[in-house]
Protein backbone atom coordinates (compact mmCIF):
# COMPACT_ATOMS: atom_id res chain seq x y z
CA UNK A 1 0.00 0.00 0.00
CA UNK A 2 2.71 1.92 0.99
CA UNK A 3 4.08 1.72 -2.67
CA UNK A 4 0.42 2.52 -3.89
CA UNK A 5 0.00 5.58 -1.88
CA UNK A 6 3.78 6.98 -3.49
CA UNK A 7 2.93 6.43 -6.64
CA UNK A 8 -0.35 8.25 -5.97
CA UNK A 9 1.11 11.55 -4.84
CA UNK A 10 3.79 11.16 -7.21
CA UNK A 11 0.72 10.98 -10.01
CA UNK A 12 -1.19 14.16 -8.14
CA UNK A 13 2.29 16.12 -7.97
CA UNK A 14 2.97 15.62 -11.66
CA UNK A 15 -0.71 16.72 -12.63
CA UNK A 16 -0.23 19.51 -10.24
CA UNK A 17 3.48 20.59 -11.49
CA UNK A 18 1.42 20.00 -15.14
CA UNK A 19 -1.55 23.16 -14.23
CA UNK A 20 0.82 25.31 -12.69
CA UNK A 21 -1.69 28.04 -12.84
CA UNK A 22 -4.14 26.28 -10.66
CA UNK A 23 -1.81 26.26 -7.46
CA UNK A 24 -1.17 29.95 -8.45
CA UNK A 25 -4.89 30.76 -8.63
CA UNK A 26 -5.49 29.13 -4.92
CA UNK A 27 -2.24 31.12 -3.89
CA UNK A 28 -4.01 34.56 -5.33
CA UNK A 29 -7.22 33.65 -4.45
CA UNK A 30 -5.81 33.10 -0.35
CA UNK A 31 -3.80 36.70 -0.79
CA UNK A 32 -6.66 38.75 -2.07
CA UNK A 33 -8.88 37.33 1.51
CA UNK A 34 -5.38 39.11 3.36
CA UNK A 35 -5.68 41.87 1.24
CA UNK A 36 -9.08 42.59 2.25
CA UNK A 37 -9.14 42.12 5.71
CA UNK A 38 -5.94 44.28 5.81
CA UNK A 39 -7.61 47.07 4.22
CA UNK A 40 -10.74 46.43 6.19
CA UNK A 41 -9.58 46.55 9.37
CA UNK A 42 -9.89 50.21 10.67
CA UNK A 43 -7.03 50.29 12.88
CA UNK A 44 -3.59 49.93 12.35
CA UNK A 45 -2.53 49.16 15.53
CA UNK A 46 -4.77 45.71 16.35
CA UNK A 47 -3.41 44.28 12.91
CA UNK A 48 -0.56 42.07 14.52
CA UNK A 49 -3.70 40.67 16.78
CA UNK A 50 -5.54 39.87 13.75
CA UNK A 51 -2.80 38.16 11.29
CA UNK A 52 -2.91 34.52 12.50
CA UNK A 53 -6.31 34.69 12.30
CA UNK A 54 -6.13 36.05 8.57
CA UNK A 55 -3.43 33.74 7.37
CA UNK A 56 -5.90 30.97 8.12
CA UNK A 57 -8.84 32.14 6.89
CA UNK A 58 -7.37 32.89 3.94
CA UNK A 59 -6.11 29.01 3.95
CA UNK A 60 -9.60 27.86 5.02
CA UNK A 61 -11.20 29.67 2.17
CA UNK A 62 -8.07 28.89 -0.36
CA UNK A 63 -8.49 25.34 0.63
CA UNK A 64 -11.92 24.79 -1.03
CA UNK A 65 -10.44 25.79 -4.60
CA UNK A 66 -7.56 23.42 -4.33
CA UNK A 67 -9.44 20.57 -2.78
CA UNK A 68 -12.53 21.19 -5.68
CA UNK A 69 -9.87 21.43 -8.15
CA UNK A 70 -7.57 18.18 -7.34
CA UNK A 71 -11.18 16.32 -7.79
CA UNK A 72 -12.18 18.32 -11.36
CA UNK A 73 -8.73 16.80 -12.81
CA UNK A 74 -10.21 13.31 -12.21
CA UNK A 75 -13.73 13.53 -13.17
CA UNK A 76 -12.76 15.18 -16.53
CA UNK A 77 -12.29 11.59 -17.85
CA UNK A 78 -13.69 9.49 -15.55
CA UNK A 79 -10.45 8.68 -14.26
CA UNK A 80 -11.60 8.62 -11.06
CA UNK A 81 -13.77 5.33 -12.06
CA UNK A 82 -10.60 4.38 -13.85
CA UNK A 83 -8.97 4.25 -10.55
CA UNK A 84 -12.00 2.66 -8.72
CA UNK A 85 -11.90 -0.17 -11.41
CA UNK A 86 -7.84 -0.47 -11.38
CA UNK A 87 -6.12 -2.79 -8.98
CA UNK A 88 -5.32 0.11 -6.16
CA UNK A 89 -6.14 0.10 -2.59
CA UNK A 90 -8.80 2.68 -2.29
CA UNK A 91 -6.78 3.67 1.09
CA UNK A 92 -3.35 4.54 -0.82
CA UNK A 93 -5.62 6.65 -3.42
CA UNK A 94 -7.11 8.40 -0.17
CA UNK A 95 -3.48 8.95 1.77
CA UNK A 96 -1.89 9.54 -1.71
CA UNK A 97 -4.68 12.36 -2.35
CA UNK A 98 -4.61 13.93 1.08
CA UNK A 99 -0.87 14.23 0.69
CA UNK A 100 -0.90 16.02 -2.31
CA UNK A 101 -3.85 18.43 -1.09
CA UNK A 102 -1.77 18.82 1.75
CA UNK A 103 1.79 19.36 0.12
CA UNK A 104 -0.15 22.11 -2.34
CA UNK A 105 -1.57 24.01 0.91
CA UNK A 106 1.34 24.12 2.82
CA UNK A 107 3.25 25.44 -0.60
CA UNK A 108 0.39 28.47 -0.01
CA UNK A 109 1.18 28.59 3.19
CA UNK A 110 4.79 29.34 3.05
CA UNK A 111 4.43 32.10 0.27
CA UNK A 112 1.61 33.75 2.28
CA UNK A 113 3.19 33.85 5.59
CA UNK A 114 6.02 36.04 4.65
CA UNK A 115 3.28 38.39 2.80
CA UNK A 116 1.24 38.42 6.02
CA UNK A 117 3.93 39.17 8.65
CA UNK A 118 4.70 42.23 6.61
CA UNK A 119 1.28 43.18 5.63
CA UNK A 120 0.13 42.76 9.08
CA UNK A 121 3.58 43.57 11.00
CA UNK A 122 3.21 40.85 12.55
CA UNK A 123 6.65 40.48 15.14
CA UNK A 124 6.88 37.64 15.75
CA UNK A 125 7.83 36.90 19.13
CA UNK A 126 7.59 33.25 19.81
CA UNK A 127 9.76 30.41 18.53
CA UNK A 128 9.45 30.87 14.40
CA UNK A 129 10.04 26.86 14.20
CA UNK A 130 7.14 26.40 15.69
CA UNK A 131 5.31 28.25 12.74
CA UNK A 132 6.42 25.48 10.35
CA UNK A 133 5.06 23.07 12.77
CA UNK A 134 1.62 25.08 12.99
CA UNK A 135 1.87 25.32 9.43
CA UNK A 136 2.28 21.50 8.37
CA UNK A 137 -0.62 20.43 11.09
CA UNK A 138 -3.03 23.32 10.24
CA UNK A 139 -2.69 22.29 6.61
CA UNK A 140 -2.86 18.48 7.47
CA UNK A 141 -5.57 19.30 9.40
CA UNK A 142 -7.62 21.34 6.44
CA UNK A 143 -6.35 18.13 3.59
CA UNK A 144 -7.42 15.17 5.52
CA UNK A 145 -11.35 15.78 5.83
CA UNK A 146 -11.42 17.55 2.61
CA UNK A 147 -10.02 14.88 0.67
CA UNK A 148 -13.22 12.89 2.16
CA UNK A 149 -15.62 15.33 1.56
CA UNK A 150 -14.11 16.50 -1.96
CA UNK A 151 -14.95 13.05 -3.14
CA UNK A 152 -18.51 13.16 -1.60
CA UNK A 153 -19.33 16.92 -3.39
CA UNK A 154 -17.24 16.08 -6.10
CA UNK A 155 -20.10 14.59 -8.37
CA UNK A 156 -22.48 16.30 -6.98
CA UNK A 157 -23.84 19.29 -8.20
CA UNK A 158 -22.80 22.64 -7.12
CA UNK A 159 -19.84 21.00 -5.96
CA UNK A 160 -18.12 24.27 -4.95
CA UNK A 161 -20.83 25.53 -2.62
CA UNK A 162 -21.47 21.89 -0.75
CA UNK A 163 -18.05 21.11 -0.12
CA UNK A 164 -17.54 25.00 2.04
CA UNK A 165 -20.69 24.39 3.86
CA UNK A 166 -19.72 20.66 4.88
CA UNK A 167 -15.93 21.25 5.59
CA UNK A 168 -16.19 24.33 7.30
CA UNK A 169 -18.22 23.44 10.79
CA UNK A 170 -16.00 20.40 10.83
CA UNK A 171 -12.37 22.16 10.65
CA UNK A 172 -13.90 24.93 12.87
CA UNK A 173 -11.48 23.45 15.62
CA UNK A 174 -8.15 22.90 13.92
CA UNK A 175 -8.51 26.71 12.52
CA UNK A 176 -9.16 27.78 15.65
CA UNK A 177 -6.35 26.24 17.02
CA UNK A 178 -4.04 26.90 14.28
CA UNK A 179 -4.65 30.57 14.44
CA UNK A 180 -4.55 30.63 18.14
CA UNK A 181 -1.17 28.95 18.01
CA UNK A 182 -0.22 31.59 15.19
CA UNK A 183 -1.25 34.67 16.76
CA UNK A 184 0.95 33.66 20.39
CA UNK A 185 3.91 32.80 18.02
CA UNK A 186 3.68 36.44 16.72
CA UNK A 187 3.38 38.26 19.85
CA UNK A 188 5.14 35.90 21.95
CA UNK A 189 3.52 33.16 24.40
CA UNK A 190 4.01 33.87 27.92
CA UNK A 191 1.27 31.76 29.16
CA UNK A 192 3.34 29.35 27.23
CA UNK A 193 -0.51 28.28 25.13
CA UNK A 194 1.00 27.01 21.75
CA UNK A 195 2.10 23.46 23.13
CA UNK A 196 -1.87 23.05 24.03
CA UNK A 197 -3.13 24.38 20.39
CA UNK A 198 -0.65 22.23 18.63
CA UNK A 199 -1.70 19.18 21.26
CA UNK A 200 -4.97 19.85 19.97
CA UNK A 201 -4.20 19.91 16.06
CA UNK A 202 -2.44 17.03 16.59
CA UNK A 203 -5.15 14.87 17.86
CA UNK A 204 -7.75 16.54 15.19
CA UNK A 205 -4.89 15.08 12.48
CA UNK A 206 -4.73 11.89 14.28
CA UNK A 207 -8.03 11.03 14.16
CA UNK A 208 -8.90 12.60 10.95
CA UNK A 209 -6.02 11.26 8.73
CA UNK A 210 -7.03 7.53 10.40
CA UNK A 211 -10.94 8.00 10.17
CA UNK A 212 -10.86 9.30 6.59
CA UNK A 213 -8.94 6.93 5.31
CA UNK A 214 -11.23 4.09 5.96
CA UNK A 215 -14.39 6.02 5.20
CA UNK A 216 -12.55 6.58 1.84
CA UNK A 217 -12.87 3.36 0.30
CA UNK A 218 -16.15 2.44 1.48
CA UNK A 219 -17.40 5.98 0.00
CA UNK A 220 -15.16 5.68 -3.46
CA UNK A 221 -17.54 2.54 -4.11
CA UNK A 222 -20.85 3.42 -3.55
CA UNK B 1 -21.55 -9.14 -28.80
CA UNK B 2 -23.79 -7.53 -26.79
CA UNK B 3 -26.92 -6.13 -29.03
CA UNK B 4 -29.58 -3.88 -27.96
CA UNK B 5 -31.54 -0.52 -28.82
CA UNK B 6 -30.22 2.65 -27.00
CA UNK B 7 -31.15 2.50 -23.41
CA UNK B 8 -31.63 -0.87 -23.18
CA UNK B 9 -29.16 -1.78 -20.61
CA UNK B 10 -26.02 -2.83 -22.39
CA UNK B 11 -23.44 -0.43 -20.61
CA UNK B 12 -25.34 -0.94 -17.33
CA UNK B 13 -24.75 -4.76 -17.86
CA UNK B 14 -20.82 -4.03 -18.93
CA UNK B 15 -20.91 -1.74 -15.95
CA UNK B 16 -22.00 -4.66 -13.29
CA UNK B 17 -19.31 -7.36 -15.02
CA UNK B 18 -16.80 -4.47 -14.74
CA UNK B 19 -17.08 -4.04 -11.10
CA UNK B 20 -18.07 -0.23 -12.35
CA UNK B 21 -22.06 -0.77 -10.34
CA UNK B 22 -23.02 -3.07 -7.89
CA UNK B 23 -26.06 -4.80 -8.93
CA UNK B 24 -29.36 -3.65 -7.61
CA UNK B 25 -30.03 -7.27 -7.78
CA UNK B 26 -28.46 -10.64 -8.21
CA UNK B 27 -25.17 -11.88 -8.10
CA UNK B 28 -22.74 -12.07 -11.03
CA UNK B 29 -19.97 -14.82 -11.08
CA UNK B 30 -16.60 -14.82 -12.53
CA UNK B 31 -14.61 -18.30 -12.56
CA UNK B 32 -16.83 -19.43 -9.58
CA UNK B 33 -16.18 -16.31 -7.84
CA UNK B 34 -18.32 -13.10 -6.58
CA UNK B 35 -17.89 -10.85 -8.33
CA UNK B 36 -18.81 -7.67 -6.34
CA UNK B 37 -17.71 -9.44 -3.26
CA UNK B 38 -13.88 -10.28 -4.47
CA UNK B 39 -13.88 -7.10 -6.98
CA UNK B 40 -10.28 -5.54 -5.38
CA UNK B 41 -9.09 -9.15 -6.08
CA UNK B 42 -10.44 -9.61 -9.45
CA UNK B 43 -10.30 -6.36 -11.06
CA UNK B 44 -6.72 -7.20 -12.02
CA UNK B 45 -7.84 -9.71 -14.53
CA UNK B 46 -10.98 -7.38 -16.10
CA UNK B 47 -10.29 -4.90 -18.71
CA UNK B 48 -12.74 -2.46 -19.31
CA UNK B 49 -12.91 -0.02 -22.10
CA UNK B 50 -16.01 1.91 -21.30
CA UNK B 51 -17.09 4.98 -22.75
CA UNK B 52 -14.79 7.22 -21.13
CA UNK B 53 -11.16 7.10 -21.83
CA UNK B 54 -10.08 7.06 -17.89
CA UNK B 55 -7.29 9.27 -18.74
CA UNK B 56 -5.40 12.40 -17.38
CA UNK B 57 -5.64 15.25 -19.77
CA UNK B 58 -2.62 17.24 -18.55
CA UNK B 59 -0.20 14.56 -19.31
CA UNK B 60 1.38 13.18 -22.78
CA UNK B 61 0.55 9.81 -23.69
CA UNK B 62 3.32 7.45 -22.13
CA UNK B 63 3.21 9.68 -18.91
CA UNK B 64 -0.82 8.36 -18.42
CA UNK B 65 0.67 5.11 -19.51
CA UNK B 66 3.44 5.24 -17.31
CA UNK B 67 1.04 6.41 -14.13
CA UNK B 68 -1.37 3.89 -14.82
CA UNK B 69 1.20 0.67 -15.27
CA UNK B 70 3.26 1.95 -11.44
CA UNK B 71 -0.35 2.24 -9.56
CA UNK B 72 -1.21 -0.99 -10.93
CA UNK B 73 2.26 -2.57 -10.39
CA UNK B 74 2.75 -3.28 -13.94
CA UNK B 75 6.31 -2.76 -15.68
CA UNK B 76 5.28 -2.95 -19.46
CA UNK B 77 7.30 -1.60 -22.27
CA UNK B 78 5.52 1.51 -23.06
CA UNK B 79 6.51 2.77 -26.09
CA UNK B 80 5.71 -0.88 -27.66
CA UNK B 81 2.60 -0.32 -26.29
CA UNK B 82 1.91 2.99 -27.89
CA UNK B 83 2.88 1.46 -31.18
CA UNK B 84 0.60 -1.20 -30.67
CA UNK B 85 -2.28 0.64 -30.55
CA UNK B 86 -0.88 3.20 -33.62
CA UNK B 87 0.43 6.05 -31.80
CA UNK B 88 3.85 7.94 -31.59
CA UNK B 89 6.05 6.77 -28.53
CA UNK B 90 8.15 9.82 -28.90
CA UNK B 91 5.06 12.25 -29.10
CA UNK B 92 4.79 14.45 -25.59
CA UNK B 93 1.84 16.22 -26.10
CA UNK B 94 -0.53 16.54 -23.39
CA UNK B 95 -3.54 14.11 -23.97
CA UNK B 96 -6.23 17.68 -24.31
CA UNK B 97 -4.26 18.24 -27.75
CA UNK B 98 -5.33 14.51 -28.45
CA UNK B 99 -8.19 13.99 -30.87
CA UNK B 100 -10.94 11.67 -29.96
CA UNK B 101 -9.95 8.49 -31.71
CA UNK B 102 -6.22 9.08 -30.42
CA UNK B 103 -7.42 9.35 -26.80
CA UNK B 104 -9.87 6.15 -27.63
CA UNK B 105 -6.02 4.48 -28.78
CA UNK B 106 -4.33 5.59 -25.60
CA UNK B 107 -7.47 4.03 -23.94
CA UNK B 108 -7.02 0.86 -25.25
CA UNK B 109 -3.47 0.91 -24.39
CA UNK B 110 -4.18 1.68 -20.83
CA UNK B 111 -6.14 -1.39 -20.57
CA UNK B 112 -3.73 -3.46 -22.46
CA UNK B 113 -1.85 -2.92 -19.30
CA UNK B 114 -3.07 -5.64 -17.95
CA UNK B 115 -2.94 -9.42 -18.50
CA UNK B 116 -7.10 -9.39 -18.52
CA UNK B 117 -8.86 -12.93 -18.50
CA UNK B 118 -12.02 -10.64 -19.26
CA UNK B 119 -12.10 -7.73 -21.50
CA UNK B 120 -15.54 -5.49 -21.50
CA UNK B 121 -15.48 -3.14 -24.53
CA UNK B 122 -19.00 -0.56 -24.58
CA UNK B 123 -18.87 0.70 -28.32
CA UNK B 124 -15.53 0.23 -28.89
CA UNK B 125 -15.35 1.36 -32.68
CA UNK B 126 -16.59 4.90 -31.42
CA UNK B 127 -14.18 8.02 -32.54
CA UNK B 128 -12.14 5.38 -34.15
CA UNK B 129 -11.08 5.89 -38.21
CA UNK B 130 -11.49 2.26 -40.47
CA UNK B 131 -7.32 1.89 -39.35
CA UNK B 132 -8.01 2.11 -35.80
CA UNK B 133 -10.84 -0.21 -36.63
CA UNK B 134 -8.64 -2.59 -37.95
CA UNK B 135 -5.86 -2.06 -35.19
CA UNK B 136 -8.70 -2.88 -32.72
CA UNK B 137 -9.78 -5.87 -34.07
CA UNK B 138 -6.46 -6.94 -33.90
CA UNK B 139 -5.97 -6.50 -30.55
CA UNK B 140 -9.06 -7.59 -29.54
CA UNK B 141 -7.89 -11.28 -31.67
CA UNK B 142 -4.57 -11.33 -29.83
CA UNK B 143 -6.73 -10.90 -26.43
CA UNK B 144 -8.21 -13.88 -27.50
CA UNK B 145 -4.91 -15.86 -28.56
CA UNK B 146 -4.08 -15.14 -25.36
CA UNK B 147 -7.07 -17.03 -23.86
CA UNK B 148 -9.60 -13.64 -22.78
CA UNK B 149 -13.09 -13.63 -22.95
CA UNK B 150 -14.50 -11.06 -24.91
CA UNK B 151 -18.01 -9.07 -24.20
CA UNK B 152 -18.32 -5.83 -26.60
CA UNK B 153 -21.21 -3.98 -26.71
CA UNK B 154 -21.89 -2.59 -30.38
CA UNK B 155 -24.07 -1.40 -32.79
CA UNK B 156 -22.00 -2.80 -35.38
CA UNK B 157 -22.57 -6.09 -35.24
CA UNK B 158 -21.62 -7.08 -39.09
CA UNK B 159 -18.04 -5.76 -37.93
CA UNK B 160 -18.34 -7.37 -34.51
CA UNK B 161 -19.33 -10.88 -35.99
CA UNK B 162 -15.91 -10.99 -37.29
CA UNK B 163 -14.57 -11.74 -33.86
CA UNK B 164 -17.40 -13.07 -31.45
CA UNK B 165 -19.02 -16.06 -31.75
CA UNK B 166 -22.01 -15.25 -29.65
CA UNK B 167 -24.80 -12.98 -29.14
CA UNK B 168 -27.13 -11.57 -26.58
CA UNK B 169 -29.35 -9.06 -27.55
CA UNK B 170 -31.04 -7.22 -24.42
CA UNK B 171 -34.16 -4.92 -24.67
CA UNK B 172 -35.36 -2.77 -21.60
CA UNK B 173 -33.36 -4.38 -19.54
CA UNK B 174 -34.36 -8.40 -20.64
CA UNK B 175 -32.84 -10.80 -22.43
CA UNK B 176 -34.16 -11.23 -25.94
CA UNK B 177 -31.61 -13.17 -27.72
CA UNK B 178 -29.42 -15.49 -26.69
CA UNK B 179 -27.43 -17.99 -28.63
CA UNK B 180 -25.20 -17.88 -32.09
CA UNK B 181 -24.65 -15.37 -34.43
CA UNK B 182 -25.66 -17.11 -37.30
CA UNK B 183 -29.28 -17.62 -35.68
CA UNK B 184 -29.72 -13.78 -34.82
CA UNK B 185 -33.00 -12.23 -36.45
CA UNK B 186 -32.01 -11.23 -39.65
CA UNK B 187 -34.13 -7.54 -38.21
CA UNK B 188 -30.81 -7.18 -35.81
CA UNK B 189 -28.52 -7.47 -38.34
CA UNK B 190 -29.53 -5.62 -41.16
CA UNK B 191 -30.29 -2.45 -38.70
CA UNK B 192 -26.67 -2.30 -38.92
Amino acid sequence: MLRQTLHMLGKEMLTEWRQRARISGVFWFAFAIVLMVAFATPNSAVLPQVAGGTLWLGLLLASTRSLDQSYAVELEHGAMEGLMLWPVDPIAIYYGKALANTLVLVLVAFALLPLVIAIFDAPVVGNPLNLIVIVLLGCMALAAPGTLYGLITSQARGSSVLLPLLLFPLVVPAVLAAANATTKVFEGDPMEQVPSWLALLTAFDIIFWSLSGIAYGKLLED
Amino acid sequence: MLLGPNGSGKSTLIRCLGTALRPHHGTVHLGGHNLWEERAALRSRIAYLGHQPHLYDDLSGPENLSVWARLGGYTPDIPALLARVGLDPDRRDPVRTFSAGMRRRLALARILLKSPNLVLLDEPFTALDPAGRLLLMEVIRSLQDSGATLLMATHHPSVARQVCGSALILDAGKVVYSGAIDGMPESVMGAS
